[in-house]
């Protein structure tokens, strides 16, 4: 069997889930062995690639910027797979919903909560617009595992990765389905 | 349209645009402006995202405020969690227990050591030991992995010693709701103390052999050294009563680049009158200064008396008389020897995040001994006491500042939060214009180049999660443009 592409993206989140992958330690010794790694934010490889096997995709989708990567993501991976509350359910980044719209939180941050030159931040092509809502991954493209918890602890992230790495489909249950 | 006001337009101009920006914990861009010989006139330093916790946490009790702010971040969740509870123990009108306090000291420690040794280890050695024009493909921590194990072997252990910590306090390792206005949740277990006493002198070994191979780097980086942002500025941070260092309490003090102390023994619950917002409207990232000399305009940057300060472990190092821990204090020593006194090079920054792991190891063990350490009074109990409440700590990346209002119910009013990573932005976009003045030459820009302008943002560490209290992805892009704003030329690179 080939190894396996693995890749990770980081959208809407606080890289919690990320932490919580680099919390497998020294199993990441042997994931390394096993798999290529091939785009992830601890590396420096700036584009998404063709042909991506396994992507963890960490965060909701919350801006202009998040929509165009989903897309692309899924466009070039076999399997999806939604890592951690907030990319399963929208979670904490999309605690904003319920105020109807993205200006609110904008104004009270730039215009409010400010000293000096209150504006928001829109430079065209560099700061990405926020959607008005912010919605899970599934909301937006096929997710193919879900994968809870905020963080989900290492333990469960192994539990995912291990099957797929002899090509098995991980199946969670009991306290691994659990949010929070 | 494009007006004469766009220097790059007005000229035959490019743009260079790093689009992410790699290894650094968030989502950000970087220009860099060249004009029609090549030379670099500008660079800045975008941060593309934005959450809104200020005015979402409106409405909800003042009680979730610490398990929801921990969530700004996952790489420093403690620190929020410890100055939202600070901030409710001000509401609650309280003084809590002294072993919730050694215990909330501990985990701020704890955290220190994981948080600047996934930025050493993760983040910035493969750019340090395999090098800045290393191959981007392998430039990483897997990298590093294959190439130096036992390194990445023993960062990884550090870490996960500092993680642990978290974990034996607050029953989990990212964003464990266990320190609450009126103290702590959970007594530390004899079990917990005597797995962390085991693994301290492993960490301290870890600590030194790294702190080793710095320094034997610092002369192979001797350019980097003087050019990542090397620029007077001023330094701020919490000190103790009698000025020396500190990571949860104490005042506030500015000093200068030659070192004279600016203003010292602030109320940190004050900061208002002392620090000031911006915003631009290139980044989601807003610009404090220090309002007593006032926000650096463009056109000033370079104004040695302007209010631009930095934070976090370099200006940690710079603000306090000595940290109080021998072996750490040995190290400042040598430091403040290598830098001339107060050090002015952003790249030391990776040097002082390595002397704060060793101080907080050292730290860390002086605790063990201490009578209060297991002790099950861990939490005062009150209402809603006072309606506004400051809560303020050294995060990883600098001085954090939660700021409350609540209704007599104890629903949160008005949130202000003044992240560590924000106080220094003026400072990292300066640092990238330097960075990208002093190696990029031409259009034609080989790889390291542009990878040094990121590993000048590297160095501060920045968590833009945090900052934007939330933090894009394409190749590298580079667009030539003509004097009406028409794109002559475009290319892109993987």
């Amino acid at each position: 069997m080939a190894r396996v592409k693995l890749a990770t993206v980081w959208l809407g989140g606080c890289s919690g889930c990320h932490m919580s992958f680099l919390d497998l330690d020294e199993w990441l010794f042997d994931l390394a062995a096993q798999v290529d790694f091939v785009y992830s934010p601890f590396m420096d490889v700036k584009a998404y690639p063709e042909g991506v096997d396994v992507v963890l995709v960490e965060g909701a989708i919350a801006n202009e910027d998040h929509l165009d990567m989903i897309h692309k993501v899924r466009a070039r991976s076999r399997l999806l797979i939604s890592f951690g509350d907030c990319a399963v359910t929208g979670n904490v980044t999309a605690l904003r919903n319920p105020l109807g719209s993205e200006e609110s939180v904008l104004y009270r941050s730039y215009i409010e909560a400010v000293d000096l030159h209150g504006q928001v931040p829109q430079a065209p092509g560099i700061v990405p617009p926020l959607l008005k809502r912010v919605t899970p991954v599934h909301a937006v493209v096929p997710v193919d595992i879900y994968l809870p918890g905020c963080p989900p602890p290492a333990d469960r992230i192994r539990a995912v990765l291990e099957p797929l790495l002899i090509g098995e489909t991980p199946h969670l249950e009991g306290q691994q389905i659990k949010f929070g | 349209m494009f007006f004469i006001v766009d220097k790059w337009v007005v000229v035959m101009a490019q743009r260079i645009v790093i689009d992410p920006v790699t290894r650094i914990e968030g989502h950000a861009k970087i220009t860099i402006y060249l004009d029609d010989t090549g030379q670099v006139t500008d660079a800045r330093f975008h941060v593309t995202e934005f959450r809104g916790f200020e005015k979402f946490c409106e409405g909800r009790p003042l009680w979730e405020m610490p398990g929801i702010t921990s969530r700004i971040c996952g790489i420093c969740p403690v620190s929020h969690l410890l100055a939202s509870a600070k901030a409710g123990d001000r509401i609650l009108a309280v003084t809590i227990p002294p072993a919730a306090v050694r215990l909330r000291r501990l985990m701020n420690l704890a955290q220190i050591i994981q948080s600047h040794a996934l930025s050493f280890f993760y983040l910035s050695a493969p750019d340090l030991l395999l090098g800045m024009d290393s191959d981007p493909q392998t430039r990483n921590v897997f990298g590093l992995m294959a190439a130096a194990p036992e390194l990445a072997r023993g960062g990884i252990r550090l870490r996960q010693f500092g993680q642990e910590i978290i974990e034996r306090l607050g029953g989990r390792k990212i964003h464990p709701s266990w320190a609450v206005p009126g103290g702590v949740r959970e007594p530390l277990s004899e079990e917990g103390r005597t797995r962390i006493c085991d693994r301290i002198p492993e960490a301290r070994t870890t600590a030194l052999n790294a702190l080793g191979q710095f320094k034997q780097l610092l002369q192979t980086h001797e350019r980097e050294a003087q050019t990542f942002g090397n620029f007077p500025s001023l330094f701020m941070g919490l000190v103790t009563p009698d000025g020396l260092w500190e990571h949860y309490d104490g005042f506030l003090r500015f000093v200068d680049s030659a070192g004279n102390i600016v203003s010292d023994r602030l109320d940190p619950t004050r900061y208002q009158d002392f620090i000031g917002e911006a915003v631009e409207s290139d980044s989601y990232l807003k610009s404090p200064y220090y309002r007593p000399l006032g926000y650096p305009d463009q056109s000033d940057h370079c104004r040695l008396d302007s209010g631009i300060y930095r934070v976090g472990p370099l200006a940690r190092l710079n603000i306090c008389t000595q940290i109080g821990t021998p072996l750490a204090d040995q190290e400042l020593r040598e430091f403040r020897d290598r830098g001339n006194g107060t050090v002015t090079s952003s790249f030391f920054y990776h040097y002082a995040r390595l002397i704060e792991i060793l101080a907080a190891i050292e730290k860390i063990e002086q605790t063990m001994d201490d009578p209060d350490l297991l002790s099950t009074r861990l939490r005062a109990d009150a209402g809603i006491n006072q309606l506004e409440g400051i809560g303020v700590s050294e995060a990883p990346r600098g001085t954090l500042f939660h700021h409350y209002r609540v209704d007599e119910n104890g629903l949160m009013q008005k949130v202000n939060l003044v992240i560590a990573t924000g106080q220094n932005n003026l400072a990292m976009n300066r640092t990238v214009a330097q960075i990208a003045r002093h190696f990029i030459h031409g259009s034609d820009i080989p790889e390291g180049m542009l990878n040094r302008v990121e590993a000048g943002i590297r160095a501060f560490d920045p968590c833009l999660s945090c900052s934007t209290h939330a933090a894009g992805q394409m190749p590298l892009h580079v667009q030539l443009v003509s004097a009406e704003g028409t794109l002559l030329n475009e290319t892109w690179r993987d």
